[in-house]
């Protein structure tokens, strides 16, 4: 809402010295956010007068028209002056504003008397947009007859104001209008409102123009009224003109400016129709199906079974509350004018305006709800002035269509509540008198009864009624109190396991990444995901951001893969990124949740039929990298990242989860066939890892041998929290021995090391693998494993045979398992 | 090696002599003062503190006096060989400390030497934000909850009285799910999926699922159709606070920022609120704190402009309230008895005016030079 302080010190009587940054100053802390205060004409000085055009010269020989006029500027300010001007809308015998040597106009255009086109111009004629007055250069300002010459057009033209625009909450719709604001303000100086829409109006007469209200949730009240011979060429005087510029509307014609003046006075929409052009009597109703209205904006419109229609014996002339119709729309010719003041149900109007893209002036009021005691003002003060300045007759017959209206309900209130809600002390009258401020009737003592008044329809609840006061009371009265409260549990375990593992990947060299959860289903195919795979199974956004992303990602790679190219594009060719997030898995069978009651709590089942229709949301962590892992230099050769690597990233997110993984060769997209691992927590399938398919990464446009890993993390975190067993430390020495075992390629080295350690028995304290060898010193399509045991008791020193026994047992196990045979 | 002999006389036994003793002894000092090295000086040893030395041969030879003149001798003997060990050991710890220090400059490396072999990693300075905020409140004793993003309408807005008709809950708005069994034109008491857009369904949850008291902060991801700029991306992370007790008030809310403006901003920073309309909430307040940067004092300064706040005095950190006693119905907790208040901030906000980021692809974009910097805490 835009506010001219002028205009609002009709209502108020605001002490002279007032700014608009005062005044912003006063509404911010009681709820007004005030976005700017623009002050307009401050670019501007006189001298600024209306002058008389006493007689145009037209002088030829130039490129374009152009004509010397003399303006009579007031004996005053000079008598008659020579001015050169090229606009052509106007005559002798009109009244303009002349902009005399000296003025400085807006963008520091200064005036000063100039010899141009052979002729002394001593001033210059001036259009409204040269005095940014507006954005209209069809020509220069042709003033009323009636102003007096040599007046200072400044004043005249309310050139010099200040405006607040101001952040109007979706709660307070009375304050979409001068009278709503005059009111807040009037509150905030402590002064008396002169209210615009207290006017004496007109009983409704039996026989005023048939109004029928077919559809009374939609309209329950519809006040019109006939205003009769209005003279087609009367024009919007200038003041009206300016409030409605400056308010952010354009001035457009007599009959729709008075229209959306009243509307921004009183913020009660109206609606103008030719009386001519209405076909019998008006019905509101709703839409029936497939039915149609052009709208003034020329757009055919089909309309909806919800939508409220304005309806004549033509069919639908207007979309109630939204936008009039073009059909009996007022028009340059138009003389006589019915106005519509009517009140029309919120959500409706919501509905109809965003069904339809029609945000408007009418709806973005009746939205917020309108007060629906001023339809009769509002269409009285329309017809006062389009009697007053389009010399009109008003007709003395009176519509209000009326359903049985609703008086606010009062609201019990514990005068104390205010107090409670703040944590204030609040006088008891200090309660009243602000409710009372608001335009509430306050009965009661302790207990109050408080009738809100008819334009505050947010006032429902008790707490609403506290707001009102605590705002008034000031927001900055408000202490500072820290609660307390009881003994915390803490992060919960998996909190604690959800930062461990992201500091343990950082520590190994990950870099945390954040990637928005949409992915596509070219994604997918480029990854090489067969159709039926699980993962093609995601949840899709009606509305996405990119149609090519209109997917939920059921794994975190797609968004990583992105995130790996730009990284490297970008000029970082070695790379390790990873991310935790979650993954949407739709469950099977799975339908729309219900809508739960609000007025009490629902009961275990509806909840569990809610959560019932939401998606499986596990939390995953994945990685990938690229390039360089270790990095060559003085202390010699680096290496590139490999699948190792990608696995040991896996295994790293399991330590910190207290997890071990069981680790197995697999063959899962996107991964290299042969160079994939599938992980596993007590039999359950966890995650892969290892080098991405040469395919993908192709694909992908991601550097070859591009690795990465991906977790359920949730299923790594366990339930409670496992203590750790402190070891007892055997002092005894260590008998430490290599074993070298051959094996058939394909057998997995972990398979050998669990055969080795079930056959080693309890001596054995660590096995590692330290070398694996393929070539030519031993058979072809086999391999040697290198491991170091270390074995150690808890009581003796062990003895060569114990030792001995041990590594014989663990051979004959491997041997067993794996067909291992010892390495000559 | 002789046997004692009576008849012996000891000025026969040459060695023994006084001045062959010093000059065995005078010969052993010169030899090891002129060893250059250990080595050197090992072999000086050998040659003259040893079994085969001079001196250890003639010690030998003091059995084969008469007793009245083994006393002297042995006196004499002893002495000098002291004197040798002694000269012995002075002279290896000198030619030691010449061996270190050479040694040791010449092992003397360029320390300056980089060792970047295995590159730093880094965490998301969003996420560590997020943390360093539970931390905050932990401290409080609250509780930290996290949830499901694709929520059902009910958690994300009928339970916190943003009725059907709300804009927010338009797809101008709201990510929709595309929702087996939801037809948008078909009223059959079934709501679609969405994503979150907010993190109060999580206040919604706990409420439904605990008794008062409650102090808690809920946080994570939560999406709104804006398009990506440098303020505004559709997937950002937000941090709410909810308590609700017995006699909570807006006191209490304030007392609860200014902690966590002191906590997060500094000491004696202070929080501001402004009435505002939120439909969870009543009343509802837009919640700013003073700039950390300038403390107001940029304010009608236009000499000391303040790029944080844009010479405001004051930043926007996100909206606040009483909970309105109808969402306390709606989750079955009695607002006769109880009342509470809720906050929520933004972090991507909180993060660029903390850390002074300018615009929003740097924090969406992954890009590693910009979340190095930040570590692994923030
Ligand atoms: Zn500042």
């Amino acid at each position: 809402m835009r506010v001219p302080l002028s205009w609002l010190r009709e209502y108020v009587d605001l002490p002279a010295e007032v700014s608009g940054r005062e005044l912003a100053e006063k509404l911010i802390p009681i709820g007004f956010e005030v976005e700017t205060v623009h002050s307009s004409g401050a670019g501007l000085s006189g001298p600024l007068v209306v002058g008389h055009v006493l007689e145009i010269e037209e002088l030829t020989g130039f490129k374009k028209p152009i004509r010397f006029c003399q303006v009579d500027v007031g004996a005053e300010n000079g008598g008659v002056r020579g001015i050169v001007c090229g606009a052509r809308n106007f005559k002798a015998g009109d009244k303009v504003v002349a902009a005399l040597p000296g003025a400085v106009l807006p963008g520091d255009f200064k005036i000063a008397a100039r010899k141009t086109y052979d002729h002394v111009s001593d001033g210059m004629i001036c259009s409204a947009r040269e005095l940014g007055l507006g954005d209209d250069h069809s020509g220069i300002i042709v003033l009323p007859s009636d102003v007096p010459v040599g007046a200072d057009a400044i004043e005249l033209l309310g050139i010099r104001d200040e405006v607040l625009d101001i952040a109007v909450t979706t709660d307070r719709g009375y304050c979409l209008s001068m009278r709503g604001m005059a009111r807040e303000t009037a509150i905030a100086y402590g002064l008396t409102l002169r209210d615009p829409a207290l006017l004496d109006t007109p009983a409704p007469t039996g026989n005023g123009f048939p109004v029928t209200l077919a559809d009374p949730t939609g309209c329950d009240r519809f006040v019109a009224r006939a205003v009769r011979g209005i003279d087609p060429l009367a024009t919007t005087p200038l003041w009206m003109q300016r409030r409605i510029q400056l308010a952010g509307m354009r001035p457009i014609s007599l009959i729709v400016d008075i229209t959306n003046y009243v509307m921004l006075e009183i913020g009660q929409p109206l609606h103008g129709y030719d009386l001519h052009r209405l076909t019998g009597g008006i019905t509101v109703r709703r839409a029936a199906p497939g039915e149609k209205l052009t709208t003034l904006d020329d757009v055919e419109r089909t309309l909806h079974p919800e939508d409220l229609l304005i309806t004549d014996g033509s069919g639908p002339i207007g979309l109630a509350g939204v936008m009039g119709g073009a059909s009996t729309e007022v028009h340059e010719g138009t003389v006589d004018v019915l106005i519509e003041a009517a009140h029309f149900a919120p959500a409706t109007i919501a509905r109809t305006a965003r069904r339809h893209k029609l945000p408007s002036e009418a709806s973005r009021r009746f939205e917020r709800a309108v007060d629906p005691n001023a339809a009769a003002a509002a269409a009285q003060r329309a017809v006062d002035l389009l009697v007053l300045l389009g010399h009109g007759e008003a007709d003395p017959e009176v519509t209000v269509a009326s359903t049985q209206p609703h008086p606010p309900a009062p609201i019990a209130i514990d005068a104390e509540l205010p107090g409670r809600v703040a944590g204030v002390a609040y006088e008891r009258a200090a309660v009243v008198r602000r409710l009372q401020e608001v335009g509430c009737s306050v009965e009661g003592t302790d207990v109050l009864s408080v009738t809100p008044p008819t334009w505050r329809p947010d006032l429902t609840d008790p707490n609403d009624l506290a707001e009102e006061v605590i705002r008034l009371e000031g927001y900055d009265r408000i202490p500072s109190r820290l609660p307390t409260a009881p003994r915390g549990r803490g992060l919960t375990l998996r909190q604690r396991l959800h930062r461990r593992v992201g500091r343990s990947l950082a520590d190994a060299g990950y870099v945390e990444v954040l990637n928005y959860p949409f992915v596509g289903k070219a994604e997918l195919d480029a990854m090489g995901i067969p159709e039926t795979d699980a993962r093609r199974s995601a949840l899709t956004v009606v509305n996405p951001i990119s149609d090519e992303q209109p997917q939920l990602r059921t794994t975190l790679l797609p968004g990583l893969f992105a995130t790996l190219r730009r990284n490297v594009g970008r000029g970082f060719p070695d790379v390790a990124l990873f991310e935790t997030g979650l993954v949407y898995q739709p469950r099977p069978g799975a339908s729309a949740p219900p809508r739960l009651p609000v007025d009490r709590r629902p009961t275990d089942e509806e909840l569990a039929a809610l959560e019932s229709a939401l998606p499986d949301q596990p939390r995953h962590v994945a990685a990938v990298l690229t390039g360089t892992w270790e990095r060559s230099g003085w202390w010699g050769e680096g290496r590139a990242a490999n699948w190792a690597d990608a696995v040991e990233a896996a295994r790293t997110v399991a330590a910190a989860c207290g997890a071990e993984l069981t680790v197995d060769q697999e063959q899962y997209e996107p991964w290299h066939p042969g160079r994939c691992a599938v992980l596993s927590l007590d039999e359950r399938i966890v995650g892969y890892a290892g080098e991405l398919h040469p395919k993908v990464l192709e694909q992908l446009g991601l550097p070859p041998r591009t690795c990465a890993m991906e977790l359920n993390l949730d299923a790594l975190v366990p339930e409670t929290e496992v203590h750790v067993r402190g070891p007892r430390v055997s002092g005894f020495p260590v008998a430490a021995i290599d074993v070298a075992l051959v094996v058939s390629r394909e057998v997995p080295a972990a398979d050998v090391e669990s055969a080795l350690v079930a056959g080693a028995g309890p001596l054995l304290e660590s096995v590692r693998l330290f070398d694996v060898y393929e070539g030519d010193r031993i058979e072809a399509g086999s391999k040697s494993l290198a491991f170091s045991l270390r074995l150690r008791a808890a009581d003796r020193t062990l003895k060569a045979d114990e030792v001995a026994a041990v590594r014989d047992a663990a051979v004959a196990s491997a041997a067993r398992h794996t067909d291992a045979v010892l390495r000559g | 090696m002789s046997a004692p002999n009576k008849s012996y006389d000891p000025v026969e036994v040459e060695v023994l002599k006084p001045e062959a003793v010093e000059k065995a002894r005078d010969e052993a000092l010169a030899a090891i003062a002129a060893a250059a090295d250990l080595d050197a000086l090992h072999e000086a040893e050998i040659a003259h503190a040893k079994d085969r030395s001079p001196l250890a041969l003639a010690n030998r030879e003091i059995g084969a006096l008469p007793p009245a003149a083994k006393a002297d001798a042995g006196k004499r003997v002893g002495q000098a060989r002291a004197a040798v060990s002694r000269a012995v050991a002075e002279r290896r710890a000198e030619l030691a400390a010449e061996r270190d220090a050479r040694v040791l400059v010449e092992e003397s490396v360029d320390v300056t030497l980089p060792w970047d072999r295995a590159p730093r990693g880094g965490r998301h300075p969003l996420t560590t934000l997020t943390e360093r905020i539970a931390e905050v409140f932990g401290a409080l004793g609250w509780e930290v909850n996290e949830g499901p993003e694709v929520e059902a309408e009910w958690m994300n807005f009928d339970a916190l009285n943003i009725g059907r008709d709300h804009p927010a809950r338009s797809p101008q708005d709201t990510f929709f799910i595309d929702t087996p069994g939801y037809d948008p034109d078909v009223d059959d008491g079934r709501d679609a999926l969405i994503l979150r857009t907010q993190t109060s369904p999580l206040q919604i949850r706990s409420m439904l699922t605990r008794k008062p008291p409650l102090h808690m902060v809920s946080i994570g991801r939560t999406f709104r159709t804006d398009a990506l700029d440098a303020t505004h991306t559709p997937v950002f992370n937000q941090i709410e606070g909810l308590v609700v007790d017995e006699g909570i008030g807006m006191a209490d809310l304030k007392g609860t920022l200014d902690y966590f403006v002191q906590e997060m901003f500094g000491a004696g920073l202070t929080s501001r609120l402004r009435p505002n309309y939120f439909p969870f909430t009543e009343p509802s307040a837009e919640l700013d704190m003073q700039c950390f940067v300038c403390h107001g004092s940029s304010v009608g300064d236009p000499d000391n402009p303040c790029r944080t706040c844009s010479s405001e005095g004051w930043i926007e950190l996100g909206g606040c309230g009483v909970v309105n006693p109808r969402v306390l119905v709606s989750v079955g907790i009695d607002p006769e008895r109880y009342s509470g208040f809720a906050f929520g901030i933004g972090l991507e906000r909180t993060l660029m005016f903390r850390h002074g980021i300018a615009d929003m692809h740097d924090i969406v974009e992954g890009d590693v030079r910009f979340t190095l910097p930040f570590g692994v805490e923030i």
